[in-house]
């Protein structure tokens, strides 16, 4: 009788839509399996009919057989389920579904660190009524033990060549010496991103002078504080320092050093979930979308696609939930190469825009921490060698902070973080030592691995959407400087979705369609 | 970082030394048991409606712009006197003290700022005493154009940060004292980038309750400038407090998540 009650009363016109929880059970009558229960245990009434409400219920099936001799055992089980449907009891035929993110949302972000926080900030801020955008971040990991976000040495510089990196870089600085104006949230304390404004110090050899010479005065132009030093000046400024085989180096005078990335996350999320965003624990497993074939003012023959829903996948269970969107950001990082992959970019004949895979994968680089106690004093900056070895100070107990990017033969295999000690003693060691004599004396304490999102074609950010997904926008592959540009990026991605073009900092050139076209937006001298 | 959570947990003891919630900004030394108590009351009717965050978000914005608009850019007075007139009509409304070359201090009058200061358009100022001005960034921006400035005072300057002082290699060639007494927001970090200025000779930095472990920092910053005179926190007090301040120093605890 009750059975009958639920399969008609309860049926998915009157509960099961306001709901909107998939137990497993798709809108296409699609059954996957029986793989919906929040491993209650308790199987599905029948699974031919597409119930979006809780089980069963009190069952009355499996009480056995009405035997004489149990008559009292039966009679105090019907009661206490009799009891647990009344009002108080434990059972409701409302389901609890905190644990699976909305049915609808208008942009969906892939990746909850620094760059998916920061393109849901500007965009909660630059909406034009408040409340008007839903935005949904989906984070696989929320202890953030493998985004790179974290794991990352924390440095922020305006000395690269590319006018447009020098412009992200100097908003990114002025967004952090604000941040408390920026992120305020009432009646929290306010963000103390221990910022060191040391500077950077990069070091030049007689090949590598001319260019940073132009460097310099690009960087110049755009307004960053750089001066350039000579070996002698070096020497009397740093005198630490083996200025042989340095032809030239630059320092950064002001708005360069590093900070703590956590905080700065901590910061962004606080103030991100105070404004309406919502969070989501999962993973995003599908995309499912539509396409339009369509042709061009000459002719030829282009398909277009839009991507309608997200299938994000709850962690530790079968169970997904599929998120109707307008709007895709991936900002997955180190994984969104995978993530373009779902969305079908790059499946197509080689050498045609369908073909153009998103060359982001992630990259293995290890960071040391050493003591050293006569090493360099306070006054360091995190000095960038030639040989691509770099250091910084870490505290007050000259404790060093370094590591060396590998050539392209020794790339590390990005399948665990684990690290590799052998690497410091023969790869970073020597160029260290041979730069600073003081450390030769000195003693690795601590090390870890974290992800580069590495761009394989020029090593710079993919912004902005993509020509054949149109409702797909990359916010990812910065190669190791995307924490120092993601509140600027955060921006510009939020100004094109919004206004459809870069307002503020135009990002052109890191635009997908460069891939196809070949033009590379290389920098020159990275770390 | 090294331990990323860690240095969050850092952090904490300074923000509760320090300033109690954003709005304590400029009553960062001393907040007392009654308004903690008002702000408790508060702090409860803004978690449950929406209309009291909105009005304490709006005061608190009003509050920041207040700060903003005393560190406005004197441009006009600079483009007509010049940058040392400007720079010296800044500090005097902030309620600040200037000295121009072979003349007296002057004091900001209850009458604003007095007649002879626009005849010293061609005197550079010698010495600057900012004491407990609410100067912050883009302040110093009127006070860096002053080329010739020996003597600096920002004691007890409530905005001025590590930021701030990043900004002070500009005056390397004629500062040679400077005196950041007991501002709160001045860390360790901040101090390493003093070392641009190769002419200073006396340099205070005594009272700095953000900095983390004041007797290393002062011998940190004396090898850092040989040549300076450096004043700090007393260094018998702070061997004292060595063992309690062990906790905070080692890094190596491990935090939980």
């Amino acid at each position: 009788m009750l059975r009958g009650a639920l399969r008609f009363g309860l049926g998915p016109g009157l509960l099961g839509r306001r709901l909107g929880t998939h137990r497993g059970g798709s809108t296409l009558g699609k059954a996957e399996g029986s793989g919906g229960c929040r491993g209650s245990g308790v199987s599905p009434v029948s699974s031919h009919v597409t119930f979006r409400t809780r089980g069963p219920g009190p069952r009355w099936e499996d009480s056995g057989s009405l035997g004489a001799g149990d008559w009292d055992g039966k009679v105090s089980e019907i009661k206490k389920k009799i009891q647990s449907i009344l009002p108080g009891g434990a059972w409701s035929p409302l389901c609890d579904t905190s644990h699976l993110p909305p049915e609808h949302s208008d942009v969906v972000i892939v990746g909850g660190g620094v760059v998916g926080l920061s393109v849901a900030y500007w965009l909660k801020r630059l909406e034009k009524q408040q409340g008007a955008i839903r935005v949904l971040v989906v984070e696989r990991d929320h202890t953030y033990s493998q985004a790179s976000t974290v794991l990352s040495v924390g440095g922020i510089r305006q000395q690269f060549s590319l006018p447009e990196n020098i412009q992200l870089s100097l908003f990114s600085v002025e967004f952090l010496r604000n941040i408390n104006e920026y992120l305020a949230v009432v009646d929290d304390p306010p963000l103390d991103l221990q910022f060191n404004p040391s500077g950077y110090l990069f070091l030049a050899s007689e090949e590598g002078a001319t260019i940073m010479e132009n460097n310099v005065k690009v960087q110049r132009q755009e307004g960053a504080k750089v001066c350039l030093m000579s070996p002698e000046q070096l020497r009397k400024k740093f005198p630490w320092i083996n200025t042989e085989g340095v032809a030239l180096a630059s320092y950064g005078l002001e708005n360069e050093g590093w900070f703590d990335p956590w905080c700065l996350l901590q910061g962004l999320r606080r103030k991100v979930q105070s404004m309406g965003v919502l969070f989501c624990h999962g993973e995003v497993t599908r995309f499912v979308s539509s396409s339009n074939h369509m042709e061009t003012a000459s002719g030829e023959k282009v398909t277009l696609k839009r991507i309608h829903e997200v299938h994000v996948k709850v962690d530790h269970s079968q169970e997904y939930q599929p998120v109707e969107c307008a709007i895709v950001v991936n900002a997955a990082g180190a994984w969104s190469g995978r993530i373009a992959e779902l969305a079908g970019i790059g499946k197509g004949p080689p050498g045609t825009l369908q073909g153009t895979k998103l060359p982001v994968e992630p990259r293995k680089r290890y960071v040391y921490l050493w003591h050293c106690p006569q090493g360099p004093g306070l006054e360091a900056p995190l000095v960038a060698d030639p040989s691509g070895a770099y250091f910084r100070r870490e505290g007050l107990g000259n404790n060093y902070l370094g590591g060396c990017s590998p050539s392209e033969e020794e790339e590390p295999d990005p399948g665990n973080l684990e690290v590799d000690h052998d690497f410091f003693q023969e790869k970073v060691w020597p160029h260290l030592a041979w730069r600073v004599p003081a450390f030769e004396a000195l003693k690795v304490r601590r090390a870890w691995a974290g992800y580069y999102d590495y761009n394989t074609f020029d090593q710079n950010g993919v912004v902005g959407p993509h020509p054949l997904v149109v409702n797909m926008y990359f916010a990812a592959g910065f190669s190791g400087h995307g924490l120092q540009q993601a509140p600027a990026v955060g921006r510009a991605v939020a100004e094109v979705m919004l206004e459809g073009r870069f307002q503020t900092i135009n990002l052109s050139p890191f635009l997908f369609s460069r891939f196809y076209l070949g033009e590379k937006a290389q920098e020159r001298c990275i770390i | 970082m090294a331990a990323p959570r860690a240095s969050l947990r850092l952090v904490a003891p300074v923000w509760n030394g320090g300033t109690s919630g954003i709005r304590g900004l400029s009553r960062a030394v001393d907040p007392e048991g009654s308004q903690r108590k008002g702000r408790a009351l508060l702090q409860f009717l803004a978690d449950r409606f929406y209309d009291v965050e909105a009005v304490r978000g709006y005061l608190l914005q009003k509050q920041v712009l207040k700060v903003l608009q005393k560190n406005r850019s004197f441009t006009y007075i600079k483009e007509r006197y010049g940058p040392y007139v400007a720079g010296a009509s800044f500090i005097l409304k902030q309620g600040g003290a200037v000295k121009f070359q072979d003349k007296e201090w002057m004091r900001p009058n209850g009458r604003g700022l007095s007649g002879e200061l626009w005849k010293l358009r061609e005197v550079p100022v010698e010495a600057v005493d900012a004491s407990g001005c609410a100067i912050n960034y883009q302040g110093l921006d009127n006070l860096l154009a002053l080329r010739e400035l020996q003597s600096l005072s920002l004691r007890c300057c409530p905005h001025v940060d590590d930021w701030c002082l990043g900004r002070l290699h500009q005056l390397a060639d004629s500062l040679r004292e400077l005196s950041l007494a007991g501002c709160p927001r001045i860390s360790e970090r901040g101090l390493a980038c003093l070392h641009h200025l190769r002419n200073l000779r006396r340099l205070d930095i005594s009272d700095l309750p953000a900095v983390s472990n004041p007797g290393l920092t002062q011998i940190l910053v004396e090898e850092m400038l040989p040549d300076c005179e450096v004043l700090g926190a007393d260094r018998a007090q702070s061997l004292k407090l060595g063992p309690e301040e062990q906790p905070r120093d080692t890094a190596s605890s491990p935090i939980p998540a």
